[in-house]
């Protein structure tokens, strides 16, 4: 990083210049690097799983589907309130690529004709847990029950120096009211509020444990959940 | 140096030392090849190593003789060369080439040394097909005086005939170390099991996740190993880390599960059957290489050094 000793407008300039080599290198061409590595990965009669919405999942097989084809099809498991899942299906839809879309509570019936499961991630933490969507470590859980391999792509980035080992010591929470649903006229849990021991918990990610993720797919190449304290170090030496 | 040139010093070196390791035999042919080279670019010099490493391949398809290649390459032009005159360059990549193969000889012995304490006296040892660095880790343990002895699988498919020939090679090398040894069926591996205290596998490959590549057979004998709760040792050199990542058995590439021979002539690769199976970090208990004594997670850590 630049350290700028005075606001004269060339230090700004050099300032300006470094932020859009990070985006250029860390963030746009990192999420190609990905796609491509990716790419090796999908082979040809693969049913992949994808979870929510992940814009590099979604580029993945964007650029998948344009080299290979047909050759694969999709399972799009989306879960309650966020509903995320829809935007994944309509962009791959409109690609043209064969999909089929399950709520999160029927991948036991889908996973035994999954052949590899790819997820998006929000950060990647320092014992190699991986913090996603709320679903998320889920469907990893029940992937490995089922021998199913899980591969989560993510920017180095998005790699941090926290370490977390379960979901509840820190998270976001999300609005409440967005678990009320709308039946025939009625709104279930319409009164939550009123009734002292109801409680709604709306979380928004949760983490997946690193033996539960076969791979993980980032712009420095192909690396188990375990290496991510070294590329850590690798890019504070780099800096 | 034209291809022939190349692919007969490679089987020379293999005929005249049967001990050498197929990748350590490359790297020789590789830094002969580098000598001779009469081009007058680094560039130049670099897509024709790539080539002379792609060709050894073709008539080895083993995993060490493409990663071995590979690492050789990526050891000679490690940091940049300020010359600009070609020749010292030059200079300064056959010496770094001959560096290389130097500590990658004296590998082995390193392995041993690191290994050997792991037997104990009295021990009961599983082995699979034929290993020289397993074979040397034993030395180097009856050297040290232990007493133990060696099971060994037959180690299948070979064509009818050359049967006799795999049983002999490993049985043969420890009968004549004076090792207690008996030559088990591959499907004796699970009755076996519980009677070994240890399990002491070679790897023609070691992949990114800490997994190894090696002969078919290996796979069964790591699940049984697991589910009885012995240790799964595996011995490798470190020119055999490449950087594979592989999530299943099917996810190898084909050029390393069939013979060269076999990828030129075969027109159905299905009705073939594999040489080699992977082996999931999860059944590995340690690794003895010369970078030391890793646990499979830290093999992806050598490797990002290595390569990086």
């Amino acid at each position: 990083m630049l350290y700028v000793m005075a606001l004269s407008p060339q230090a700004k300039e050099k300032l300006q210049d470094a932020i859009d080599k990070y985006l250029r290198e860390k963030i746009l061409l990192a999420a190609e690097a990905i796609s491509r590595s990716a790419f090796e990965k999908i082979n040809d009669n693969d049913v992949i799983l994808v979870y929510g919405c992940s814009s590099l999942v979604n580029r993945t097989l964007c650029d998948a589907h344009v080299k290979k084809g047909q050759a694969f099809r999709v399972i799009v498991v989306d879960s309650r309130p966020r509903l995320e899942g829809r935007e994944t299906l309509r962009r791959l839809v409109r690609k043209g690529i064969h999909c089929t879309y399950v709520m999160i509570n029927a991948i036991s019936y889908v996973l035994p004709e999954v052949s590899k499961v790819l997820l998006g991630a929000h950060a990647l933490l320092a014992n190699g847990s991986v913090m996603s969507r709320v679903g998320t470590s889920q469907i990893a859980l029940v992937s490995k029950a089922y021998n199913v391999p899980v591969l989560v792509c993510c920017e180095t980035y998005k790699f941090c120096e926290r370490v977390q080992t379960d979901s509840f010591v820190s998270n976001e929470l999300d609005d409440p009211d967005d678990l009320i649903v709308l039946r025939k006229g009625q709104a279930q849990l319409g009164g939550w509020a009123e009734n002292k021991s109801l409680r709604l918990l709306n979380l928004v990610y949760d983490v997946t444990p690193p033996d539960l993720v076969d791979l993980v797919i980032t712009d420095l190449g192909m690396i188990p959940c375990t290496s991510v304290p070294v590329v850590l170090r690798v890019k504070n030496v780099d800096q | 140096m034209s291809t022939d040139d190349l692919i007969e010093t490679f089987k020379a070196q293999l005929r005249d030392d049967p001990d050498v390791a197929s990748a350590v035999a490359a790297i020789r042919a590789l830094l002969g090849f580098l000598k001779q080279d009469r081009g007058e670019t680094i560039q130049g010099l670099r897509s024709s190593l790539l080539a002379a490493i792609n060709t050894l391949s073709r008539v080895d398809s083993s995993v060490a003789v493409s990663s071995g290649g590979e690492l050789f390459l990526r050891f000679i032009s490690l940091t940049s060369l300020e010359y600009s005159d070609y020749s010292k360059c030059k200079e300064i990549m056959i010496e770094r080439g001959e560096i290389f193969l130097r500590k990658v000889s004296l590998s082995r012995n390193k392995i041993a040394k690191l290994c050997h304490p792991f037997i104990r006296d009295g021990a009961r040892i599983l082995t699979h097909a034929y290993s020289r660095v397993v074979l040397r880790v034993l030395e180097a343990a009856v050297e040290s005086k232990k007493r133990f002895s060696v099971y060994v699988t037959e180690s299948q498919p070979d064509q009818a005939g050359q049967v006799l020939i795999n049983l002999q090679k490993m049985a043969k090398a420890l009968r004549k170390l004076n090792i207690p040894v008996t030559v088990i069926l591959d499907a004796a591996v699970g009755y076996i099991m519980e009677k070994v205290d240890l399990v002491l596998v070679g790897a023609e490959g070691v992949v990114e996740s800490g997994g190894i590549i090696n002969k078919i057979g290996t796979n069964q004998i790591a699940v049984c190993a697991k589910a009885q709760n012995k240790p799964f040792y595996v011995v490798a050199e470190s020119f055999k880390f490449v950087r594979l990542f592989p999530l299943n058995q099917q996810d190898v590439p084909d050029k390393f599960k069939y013979k060269a021979d076999t990828l030129k002539t075969s027109q159905n690769l299905t009705q073939e059957h594999p040489w080699i199976d992977y082996t999931s970090p999860s059944l590995i208990t340690l690794l003895f290489t010369d970078l030391g004594v890793l646990t499979p997670s830290a093999v992806s850590d050598e490797l990002i050094k290595l390569y990086l």
